[in-house]
């Protein structure tokens, strides 16, 4: 948190102490603040701060209670038993010198001192004006039962301080016109921003936190730390959650995921990719944060910030980390140059995969844990502002659907997640062993996620020392070129036989009719058969072969492989039309091959047929030239598709060769 | 230890340039716009056969009085160009290696994220700390 300039300290005004205008004014602002609830604060004896307004003034300072019992005495309220306008400005003024640092004592405020600085308003602002608007900077250290609600809203913090710049006047109330969810409520300090529509009268401890959120997104210390935030219109969703607030636990606030924010994340990663420990590629991620509408190169810088391992793809905990960031984008916040720490992956990691079923278990934790209630406002803030306000941001497509469902159940697990912030606010560490506790009923969970995260975290561990896998040797080019030359060395060796021996396709066709018309009556199985044959049929085509078909059966043995395999292929076939024609085969073949000893057999098998079918002889002769043909047709087939192959190789060999040619051209580019 | 960082795509176009802002920044871009020349040579006297071979590291392209120009080339030819100041003597080869492997990596996690288009400026963030890093050793 910071202190910055000091703290409205009273001077006594013009009593004792020199007070610059500014300081007159803030400090007459302030105790009007404190006076205004109580009208008997401004009758005689002498205007008096209400006691109660006042302590919780004090206690917003965010300075220690001893501090305060000091500065109490010494600005000799206790002397007088009520804080008049000069205790009053003496002790506004001893809460600036400690808040700056300087001791205790009166010596202290008789210098020049940095204009006091409340959580409420920072920087400049503050600094401007002395206004109740920087009493709202008034640290609340205010115990439980006075915080109540914590909202914080970031944005409307930032519009409302304006506001408050603008009415410094009216401490009390001006409420902002802006909607009421202000912040604080100090409620006796106007200070612009306490439009104490929050119950709580006493309180709420201003962040300063809104201030240095502004400042910078990320480095509010005081968020955890003090004061809630009394937010209206969270009040709804905001169980009333006393939080001590330990400063400093929560330096990177606005940067924490919440548990519905996770699962929103979840659920959102499992739209895209339903594995949740895969990762999503670059291109559906970028399409998906591109429907966030923010600028393309905030998103590049998103993606820089949340791709831990740079390899252009994102985890789950990266995922919501990015997401996070968007978020938190959206609603004003900057942009960090840094991941900040609660969103690195391997804090993201066990968390991210904490299932719901925790946010159950953590209903015993929500009394006893102390809350950063302006973390949970805050996260809560950033979904409400992102449904609440269309006008405050483009609203997000795909986030205002989610927000506006999250919204209803988030009363119900306010105080889950206020135990959930409390735990994860209280240490890191803690949190991860919180949440390890918690995760004891999902047990069948851990060891995955265990397992998950290990690797995540060796992952990440290892990330900077990686040794980039990446090789950028000159042998890639090698590489590339080898790849290249080897498709084309397998060389077609069956096909060279295959179109050689495809000419003896139609006589070893031949021969098998002859063959399966030898055994016709039996159907042979087709494999067997043709073995046999072909060794006949060897004998047999080569003395067919050099009549009939006038080609040059050059290799023999290479035909007979061939034949076998088309003796396999075709017999499957055959042997039915044997089986019908066999007498028609076994005329053909005795009218196709008259000079094999086989078919001067067939005759002899089937004496009786020519008696018979003189005038089918034709019809036969007929069928036998279908036959043929369709057998030359097979053949023809066969040889189309394996030249059609041959083809093919030979346009990848030239493919190859022209890109290996073009590799080694020397690139010339202009 | 650079005085000049500049990224050059494949069109010879520069997608980052970036001197120390003392000096005179356009004599710095003159002076890689002229050592392109000297990178394109070099490329092309590698010839068709030594394609394979081909280093990455081109070494130093040309030594000027006040300062030497050092080039890198990736096989998508994207190159790299550093000018270091000449009264750097300390300056060794092998640092000059390990100042272009840094930078083609970061140059690798640009291109990682799927929001930057090849052929864009380089706008990352990380891509300039890194090589602010390696511009300020010098000084």
């Amino acid at each position: 948190m910071e202190q910055g300039p000091g703290g409205a300290a009273a001077g006594g005004a013009g009593l004792l102490l020199p007070l610059s205008d500014t300081e007159q004014q803030r400090y007459s602002e302030l105790f009007s603040l404190c006076c205004s609830p109580a009208p008997e604060g401004g009758s005689a004896p002498a205007p008096a701060a209400g006691g109660s307004k006042v302590g919780d003034l004090f206690r917003a300072s965010q300075l220690p209670a001893d501090t305060l019992h000091q500065i109490t005495e010494l600005c000799g309220a206790k002397r007088v038993g009520y804080f008049g306008p000069a205790q009053f400005y003496v002790a506004l003024k001893l809460i600036a010198a400690a808040q700056s640092g300087l001791p205790v004592r009166i010596e202290s405020i008789k210098s020049e001192l940095p204009l006091p600085r409340f959580m409420a308003l920072k920087n400049d602002i503050e600094m401007r004006y002395g206004n109740a608007a920087e009493i709202l900077g008034v640290k609340f250290q205010i115990p439980h039962p006075i915080l109540e609600k914590n909202s914080f809203r970031r944005s409307d913090e930032g519009d409302k301080k304006q506001e408050t710049k603008s009415p410094p006047m009216s401490p009390m109330c001006s409420p902002p016109a802006s909607p009421s969810n202000y912040q604080r409520i100090p409620l006796s300090y106007g200070y612009g921003k306490s439009r104490s529509k929050l119950e709580q009268p006493h309180g709420v401890s201003y962040e300063a936190r809104h201030s240095t959120h502004q400042q910078d997104g990320p480095a509010t210390g005081n968020y955890g730390s003090k004061s809630a935030l009394v937010h209206s219109s969270l009040s709804r969703f905001l169980s009333v959650e006393s939080e001590p607030q330990d400063s400093s636990n929560y330096p990177d606030d606005p940067w924490r995921i919440t548990e519905e924010q996770r699962e929103y994340y979840i659920n959102q990663f499992k739209s895209l990719q339903p594995d949740l420990n895969s990762l999503i590629s670059g291109s559906v991620a970028k399409n998906f944060f591109t429907k966030s509408k923010l600028p393309i190169p905030e998103l590049s810088h998103v993606w820089e910030l949340s791709d831990v391992d740079c390899d252009g793809a994102l985890t789950l905990p990266e995922f919501c980390a990015a997401f996070h960031l968007i978020v938190a984008r959206k609603n004003g916040y900057p942009l960090p140059d840094m991941l900040p720490e609660t969103l690195l992956p391997d804090y993201l990691q066990p968390a991210s995969l904490k299932p719901k079923r925790d946010c159950a278990l953590l209903d015993s934790y929500s009394e006893s844990l102390s809350v950063s209630q302006q973390t949970r406002d805050f996260n809560r803030t950033e979904l409400e502002t992102v449904c609440e306000d269309p006008t405050n941001s483009e609203p997000l497509i795909l986030f205002d659907v989610a927000t506006s469902i999250v919204e209803p159940t988030s009363v119900e697990e306010m105080p889950d997640k206020s135990a959930l912030t409390q735990d994860a606010n209280s240490d890191d560490n803690q949190a991860l062993n919180i949440s390890t506790t918690t995760k004891t009923i999902p047990k069948d969970f851990k060891p995955s996620q265990h397992l998950s995260v290990k690797t995540v975290v060796q992952e990440s561990n290892t990330l900077k020392a990686r040794p980039r896998s990446r090789s950028y040797s000159s042998t890639s080019i090698e590489e590339a070129m080898k790849k290249g030359e080897e498709p084309p060395m397998p060389p077609p060796r069956p096909q060279k036989s295959h179109s050689r021996a495809s000419s003896l396709d139609l006589n070893k066709i031949f021969q098998q009719n002859t063959q399966a018309v030898k055994s016709g009556w039996l159907p042979p199985p087709p494999a067997l058969p043709p073995r046999p044959f072909v060794s006949q049929t060897e004998q047999v085509s080569e003395i067919e072969l050099h009549p009939q078909m006038n080609r040059a059966p050059s290799q023999t043995e290479e035909s007979s492989p061939m034949r076998k395999e088309i003796l396999l292929t075709q017999p499957p076939s055959k042997p039915i039309r044997r089986k019908f024609r066999s007498e028609n085969q076994m005329l053909e073949n005795q009218e196709l091959t008259p000079t094999s000893s086989v078919t001067s057999s067939l005759p002899a098998v089937k004496p009786h047929l020519p008696a018979q079918k003189q005038s089918s002889k034709q019809k036969r002769a007929i069928q036998t030239a279908i036959r043929k043909n369709k057998e030359a047709n097979a053949v023809l087939a066969r040889l189309n598709s394996e030249l059609q192959q041959q083809l093919k190789e030979v346009h990848k060999e030239r493919i190859a060769l022209e890109t290996q040619l073009e590799q080694l051209r020397p690139v010339t580019v202009l | 230890m650079a005085v000049c960082v500049a990224v050059i795509a494949k069109e010879n176009y520069p997608l980052y340039i970036r001197s120390i802002p003392t000096e005179n920044e356009l004599k710095f871009h003159y002076t890689v716009h002229t050592s392109l020349d000297v990178v394109d040579e070099k490329i092309s006297a590698m010839g068709k056969a030594l394609v394979d071979q081909r280093e990455l590291y081109l070494g130093l392209l040309y030594p000027t009085e006040d300062y030497k120009v050092y080039g890198y080339v990736t096989n998508s030819k994207v190159k790299f160009v550093m000018v270091v100041d000449s009264s750097n003597t300390a300056l060794r080869d092998n640092e000059i290696r390990s100042m272009f492997r840094k930078l083609h990596n970061s140059y690798t996690d640009v291109m990682c994220n799927p929001f930057y288009n090849p052929g864009d400026c380089i706008h990352s963030r990380a891509f300039d700390n890194m090589v602010t890093s390696m511009m300020m050793q010098v000084c």
